[in-house]
């Protein structure tokens, strides 16, 4: 019961500081990983993964996902399934609530300035955190790390890998993000990665 | 009752069928909404994108929340949001099981381990694009650093990365009006050239 809470909480908090969509809610759940047992810095790129490849808005399929582990481990099924209901609705809670609010005075929001000087200075503050957060999955990804989380080499099919889908993306960016997640796996079992 | 019942699988439909969030699911929106329900005009449906993005929160969620909330209200914001997290929860959730139950699977595994590398890949790229898009000078320059630095290296919360960053914004952009004011003749001769 306290989980369900917490993760509430938790997402509430999500929805109500990741601005600007999609990827900005990284580096939240990110600390929520480091926080509380409910994923690990790994599984949180496996919900990016799974997000990229189905439909739905990013932040919610990651609150789903995350909500989903969190409970299991503490009642099978069924609880994951609240879970990741509750976690989802976490998410959302403060959106409905502030566009709820914001939509009676649309017109002036929209024009206000500092709402403007505001995301001028947000905007690059979450590139930046979001660089933060991957960092962290970066490293797990292409480094071997020990039980402590120290680095003990680097793996480096892995890191060949990186550089090569990275450059091919920059370079086919209208290619959908689904072909280099399954390019990526199927290059995971062919190298063992 | 008949529209909450049609906001609701409207939005369903948006949810299920559009994948990555954001600016992907633009169509979308306006094929449903604009074409097919005549909810809204396609420069609402901007304005609601702007504004969502200002927002905190998934973008998808805020504008369903705003067509919502239009239409018929608070339920009417509810029943939209819930319809465009609703396909979300449901392919998720069954993703999650899957996942948990064949997690120790060799091939599984690697599989992971591979997509992990592209995931690294893609947000490099598009974090790549948020900093060429959003850093413009000095302070965003510094903003974007100091958040990755607060964050990754001392542990500091996003949440008061965002906020210091959002004050930032306001009080730089307003000491910037402040100096234009004093020098306006300055400014006219610049205007000028």
């Amino acid at each position: 019961m306290t989980t369900f809470l917490q993760l509430f909480y938790e997402f509430f908090k999500v929805g109500l500081f990741a601005v600007g969509g999609g990827l900005a809610t990284i580096p939240f759940l990110k600390e929520i990983a480091e926080n509380y047992p409910w994923f690990t810095i790994s599984e949180l790129s496996d919900m990016i993964a799974i997000s990229e490849s189905t439909p739905g808005p990013i932040g919610v399929n990651m609150a789903t996902y995350a909500g989903y582990s969190a409970s299991f481990s503490e009642g099978g099924l069924l609880w994951g399934i609240l879970g990741g209901i509750i976690a989802t609705l976490g998410i959302i809670c403060p959106a409905i609530i502030v566009i709820c609010i914001v939509s009676k005075f649309m017109e002036k929001f929209k024009t206000n300035k500092f709402v403007e000087y505001a995301f001028y200075g947000i905007r690059p503050a979450v590139a930046g955190l979001i660089t933060g957060a991957m960092a962290s999955v970066f490293v797990a990804a292409v480094f071997y790390l020990n039980d402590t989380g120290k680095i003990t080499g680097l793996n480096i099919p892995a890191a060949v890998m990186f550089v090569v889908l990275t450059a091919l993306y920059a370079k086919f960016n209208k290619i959908h993000p689904v072909i280099f997640i399954v390019v990526g796996a199927a290059a995971g079992i062919i190298f063992k990665l | 009752m008949r529209i909450y019942i049609d906001l609701f699988l409207t939005f369903f439909r948006i949810g299920a069928l559009t994948f990555g969030g954001g600016y992907a699911m633009l169509p979308m929106f306006k094929k449903e909404l604009v074409q097919k329900h005549n909810w809204c005009t396609e420069e609402d449906i901007l304005d609601y994108y702007a504004i969502a993005q200002c927002t905190p929160g998934v973008i998808a969620v805020n504008t369903a929340s705003f067509i919502g909330f239009r239409k018929k209200g608070v339920p009417g914001a509810i029943c939209a949001t819930i319809g465009v997290v609703a396909p979300s929860i449901l392919i998720i959730t069954v993703i999650a099981a899957f996942i948990r139950h064949f997690a120790d699977n060799t091939y599984v595994k690697h599989a992971l381990a591979g997509i992990r590398v592209s995931v690294c890949a893609l947000v490099a790229v598009t974090v790549f694009g948020l900093f060429k898009k959003n850093v413009k000078d000095i302070l965003t320059a510094f903003l974007a650093v100091a958040a990755f630095t607060v964050t990754f290296f001392l542990g500091f919360s996003p949440i008061i990365a965002v906020i210091i960053a959002a004050a930032a914004g306001i009080t730089v952009k307003i000491i910037k009006e402040k100096k234009k004011q004093t020098a306006p003749e300055k400014k006219s001769d610049k205007e000028d050239e």
